[in-house]
């Protein structure tokens, strides 16, 4: 157990200095959700005239998006670096050592989790600034910061996945372009009930994505809503289980070819 | 711009739109993202043409396609700006501009590229819209105008990041080709009229030069085009300015050899 401990750290830590080292990894990834976040609390205001709608402050509304925003880069940047570890052989030298898979998957983690949390803190900390208020007090903002970093988890295991089975880390970027629809087509801009248009209302009810944001936006806007919550840690939950199954069996294939 | 010029225009153009065609994942990011935006605004934020003061005749599909179309053309030539960045460190642009007998047409061949890339995006564009039942209420000069106000801030676009390309000469200069064209975009009207902006944006918006472009270009699809002198004056100005910023990137590029 403390050999499968001490491979991780390694990994986790060179992923974590990798990414440290990449200003271009690190900088957008924190300054356009909140570029994004300052134009639309702004130029969406005029949504909280509509009736039914849950509070009278959108940027209270629109922060949550930022937090998954933010994930999402993230995990394109532990897809693309384990995709270049692919492209590089750095996999094929490893497959050399006694390191383990699991080791390696979590491992890879490290550097976008890291960033996450950073993000996480970087947002929470601008929106407060701004006079974002929380209704569920300092603990929604404790309970906030962990969905947000299990959000970023969960992310980046999806990016591990994709770079397992892509290899490449254009075909990894390639792929992103999905996972952005998949935020779009939620509920990020307006609540699911106040979405007019029946099929756009009928995706976001089946996107996940909608669970993420509405799990955060609850503690800012809403209070301890318990279906909320459980519906977001749920999803987050899920994606962090399924992505890095689907990983392992990946990289298992991997190394048989490799 | 002579025939030489032309003739070095048309084989980059050429060269940019095989590359193209040939590599899908180049082609296919840039045509998802508008089609994204288009259906998150235009399908999630319809309610909003409920909040009073909302008074766009033509809808709010209309309303949003107008953005998503200009915002395609900007971006279409941002993204050429990374294809022109990653042909300086790949050493290719550098033999261009050895082989080149006029090299102002470097500038023009990239422009066709981004032109013929924003065509395909613009053209899915229109009949996803015109699918989700857009109405259009401007007659066929109307149309064209609107067209031809896109096709001018395409032209925007690629001059400006054309512009970082050259002088910085790295795929790291992305961020600055196409955050201030982000922010010119989304410091305007985006999501409802100018009239219902509040506060620092609205301050921000009147003073911003996209916001002309972008109601006049939605009053052209609703038929009701109100500065449409004004907007064609301020694209071509706009073109002006950054054909200069891009020439002299060029130059930049020439001397640094």
């Amino acid at each position: 157990m403390s050999l499968l401990l001490n491979q991780i750290g390694r990994i986790a830590w060179r992923s974590v200095i990798r990414t440290a080292r990449q200003p271009a990894a690190v900088i957008p990834p924190l300054t356009f959700p909140l570029m994004l976040m300052a134009v639309n609390s702004n130029g969406l205001r005029a949504a909280t005239h509509l009736p039914g709608f849950p509070t009278k402050s959108f940027l209270d509304f629109f922060l949550p998006f930022s937090f998954i925003q933010g994930a999402l880069f993230a995990a394109t940047t532990a897809g693309t670096d384990l995709a270049r570890d692919v492209d590089t052989g750095f996999l094929n030298r490893l497959a050399l050592t006694p390191m383990r898979g699991a080791a390696l998957l979590l491992g890879e983690l490290g550097g976008a989790v890291a960033l996450g949390a950073l993000q996480a803190f970087v947002y929470l900390g601008v929106g407060l600034a701004f006079g974002v208020h929380f209704v569920t007090g300092i603990g929604g903002m404790a309970t906030l910061l962990l969905l947000a970093i299990l959000i970023a988890l969960g992310w980046a295991a999806v990016g591990v996945l994709l770079a397992l089975r892509a290899g490449t880390g254009e075909k990894v970027q390639s792929q992103f372009p999905l996972l952005f629809f998949l935020v779009f087509i939620s509920s990020m801009n307006l609540p699911r009930n106040l979405i007019e248009v029946g099929w756009f209302r009928d995706l976001a009810t089946i996107n996940p994505v909608s669970y993420l944001i509405e799990g955060l936006r609850t503690l800012i806007i809403e209070g301890w809503n318990a279906q909320a919550l459980a519906l977001g840690f749920g999803v987050a939950i899920l994606m962090v289980v399924g992505a890095l199954g689907g990983a392992s069996i990946a990289l298992r294939g991997r190394m048989e070819r490799t | 711009m002579n025939g030489r010029g032309l003739s070095v225009a048309l084989g980059l153009a050429h060269r940019q739109t095989t590359t193209l065609i040939k590599n899908p994942s180049l082609l296919f990011p840039p045509m998802l993202f508008p089609l994204m935006n288009f259906l998150a605004f235009a399908g999630g934020l319809s309610r909003l043409r409920h909040v009073p003061g909302f008074n766009y005749p033509g809808g709010y599909t209309a309303f949003q396609f107008v953005f998503v179309l200009l915002q395609s053309a900007a971006f279409g030539g941002v993204f050429m700006g990374f294809g022109i960045a990653r042909d300086f460190e790949n050493g290719f642009a550098r033999r261009l501009l050895v082989a080149a007998p006029n090299r102002s047409g470097l500038i023009a061949g990239y422009w066709l590229g981004a032109v013929f890339r924003w065509s395909l995006v613009a053209t899915m564009l229109t009949i996803v819209a015109l699918i989700a039942g857009m109405p259009i209420g401007g007659n066929g000069v109307d149309v064209f105008g609107l067209y031809a106000l896109a096709l001018l801030v395409n032209l925007v676009g690629i001059l400006w990041a054309a512009g970082i390309a050259m002088r910085l000469r790295t795929v790291q200069a992305g961020p600055l080709m196409q955050t201030p064209v982000f922010m010119l975009l989304f410091l305007s009207p985006v999501y409802v009229p100018l009239a219902l902006l509040q506060g620092w944006i609205h301050a921000v918006a009147k003073l911003n030069p996209f916001t002309l472009l972008l109601e006049e270009g939605r009053g052209l699809l609703a038929g009701a085009p109100l500065h449409t002198a004004s907007a064609f004056l301020i694209a071509f100005a706009l073109v002006g300015f950054s054909l200069i910023w891009s020439l002299r990137g060029l130059r930049s590029a020439e001397r640094a050899g």
